[in-house]
């Protein structure tokens, strides 16, 4: 069991030794990984962070009432009463037209635009969540309310969310062909390295068969070759992901101050960085498996 | 220890290298296998290791049959021989200390232990001053030696040598001889493949002689 324990350990550490000795290979090989890597990792990221925000406002559509310019005050409360009293409507809050302007102004920083028009531009308004979320019935209520008289528009506030998660579960898709992709050509450059590897060792190789290695010591340290290998590659990966976010970032920051908001990419988190590591290691396992059995039985060693 | 019996060797393309060969070389016995190139002696000994199979007849090693061996037993079947190559097939790439090193890394020795055999088998063959030397500023002789030590580190019950003085002057090769005499004392079963008659005369060992793959005496 210890002489087992110490073997692995040898083999682990003959191969960071192995690695070590040609640190331009290697950090060619790692750059390549870590690229393929970090295509579909950065999606994924990116990908993730918009579904953050879309989900934010999926989660509980709205319709917004817009009354017709000019309606006298007293109609505009028949709509609210109307409203409160409608069986599909939970709760109905009135936006008058002078507070829009002035959160308009204050939100956005378009006070100087604001303050130089000369009449409000903005109706009033109603925000009307209902109590069925369900498509269908938000699109009846809307087809409804449009309706009733002066009122103006009636907006469905999460349609926009609702088409921003189908085009998302489109690009998710698009995300795991990508990942698959790119697994396949992980197992393609370690499967190469370890045949390159097989036969710069293959003097060694032959030697240790001779006198009584077995084909488990044999495989061994290739095998943590491509595991270690893959592991750096999804480090790689992981670290080109995060500086490309603290990028991204830094400009987008700058973008959306203009539009005065704050919006964030937030960086992979440690679960989702962990599996991209395991995975990594995975995948370079397997190339190197393959490439073993492959190039191992045609040395035809004895 | 190693039993021959109507052993037959035949490549692929008809060369038969042994003919009906029946031999039986007992524990502790020093056997010198001769003959003039290709008459048999290397394929004699591959046979004895494993590293091919018979065509015909049946070879037991340790009481194993080495035709009807799993391959995943050879490995184990071979850390009971010491093998010295007649190319030596030492590791360029490693110094003298690793090479010998080697066997009992695959032996998962433990590595005190391990670092202390290799020292004293180095020192046996009078290379200790040289274990961090690479095998290619080493003489041919040394080679040779570092070879032996590889050999013989991990202790085993049977060491065969093919052509161990091949490439060798004469004073060189005595040295190598007196090697083989000290391992023999201590009980382990010599099998040397050779045609140096200078050694066979100094040593006396059994000689079998090989002609065109068959036994002649």
């Amino acid at each position: 069991m210890r002489a087992w324990l110490w073997s692995h350990v040898d083999a682990f550490a003959g191969t960071l030794a192995r690695l070590a000795r040609t640190p331009v290979a290697t950090l060619l090989n790692v750059g390549v990984l870590g690229i393929a890597l970090a295509l579909p990792a950065g999606f994924y990221v990116v990908l993730a962070n918009i579904q953050g925000y879309a989900s934010a406002f999926a989660a509980d559509p709205r319709l917004s009432v817009f009354v017709k310019i000019g309606t006298p005050q007293k109609q505009t409360r028949d709509i609210e009463t109307r409203l409160q009293q409608h069986s599909a409507v939970r709760s109905v809050r009135y936006i008058p037209r002078d507070d829009a302007l002035k959160q308009l102004a204050e939100r956005t920083g378009l006070g100087d635009v604001a303050a130089s028009l000369a009449e409000n531009p903005l109706p009033d308004a109603f925000v009307v969540e209902p109590r069925d979320a369900a498509p269908q019935a938000l699109e009846r209520l809307r087809d409804e309310l449009r309706d009733w008289p002066n009122v103006a528009q009636v907006e469905l506030d999460a349609q926009w969310a609702r088409r921003l998660e189908a085009g998302l579960a489109l690009a998710r898709l698009a995300v795991l062909l990508l990942a698959a992709l790119f697994a396949f050509a992980l197992v393609a450059v370690t499967f190469n390295t370890i045949r390159l590897q097989i036969l710069t060792r293959r003097e060694e190789i032959e030697v240790a068969k001779l006198i009584g290695a077995t084909d488990p010591f044999i495989r061994r340290p290739l095998l943590y070759f491509g595991s270690l290998q893959g592991l750096a590659g999804g480090l790689a990966a992981w670290a080109i992901v995060a500086v490309s976010l603290c990028l991204m970032n830094d400009g987008l920051a700058a973008l959306s101050q203009l539009y005065g908001t704050r919006i964030e990419l937030q960086q992979l988190g440690i679960q989702d960085g962990l599996s991209l590591l395991f995975f990594a290691a995975v995948l370079g396992w397997l190339g190197a498996w393959l490439s073993v059995n492959q190039h191992l039985a045609r040395l035809d060693l004895h | 220890m190693i039993s021959f019996s109507k052993v037959w060797k035949r490549y692929p393309g008809g060369l038969e290298a042994l003919r009906n060969i029946t031999l039986a070389i007992e524990p502790g016995e020093m056997v010198f296998i001769t003959g003039h190139s290709g008459a048999g002696k290397s394929t004699f000994l591959k046979l004895a290791a494993a590293i091919e199979r018979p065509t015909g007849g049946s070879i037991i090693v340790n009481g194993q049959n080495i035709g009807a061996m799993r391959p995943g037993a050879v490995p184990y079947l071979r850390r009971n021989f010491g093998l010295v190559f007649q190319d030596q097939k030492l590791l360029f790439d490693r110094n003298a200390f690793d090479n010998v090193m080697l066997p009992l890394h695959i032996n998962g020795f433990d590595r005190r232990e391990a670092a202390r055999r290799v020292r004293a088998a180095l020192d046996k063959v009078g290379l200790l001053a040289k274990e961090k030397a690479l095998p290619i500023t080493l003489s041919g002789g040394e080679q040779q030696r570092l070879a032996i030590a590889r050999a013989v580190v991990h202790r085993p019950a049977i060491l065969l040598a093919d052509e161990p003085t091949g490439n060798l002057d004469a004073g060189h090769a005595t040295d190598i001889g007196e090697l083989f005499r000290s391992f023999h004392q201590v009980g382990v079963t010599v099998v040397i493949a050779t045609h140096d008659e200078a050694l066979a005369a100094r040593l006396q060992p059994r000689v079998v002689a090989l002609k065109s793959g068959a036994v002649v005496s």
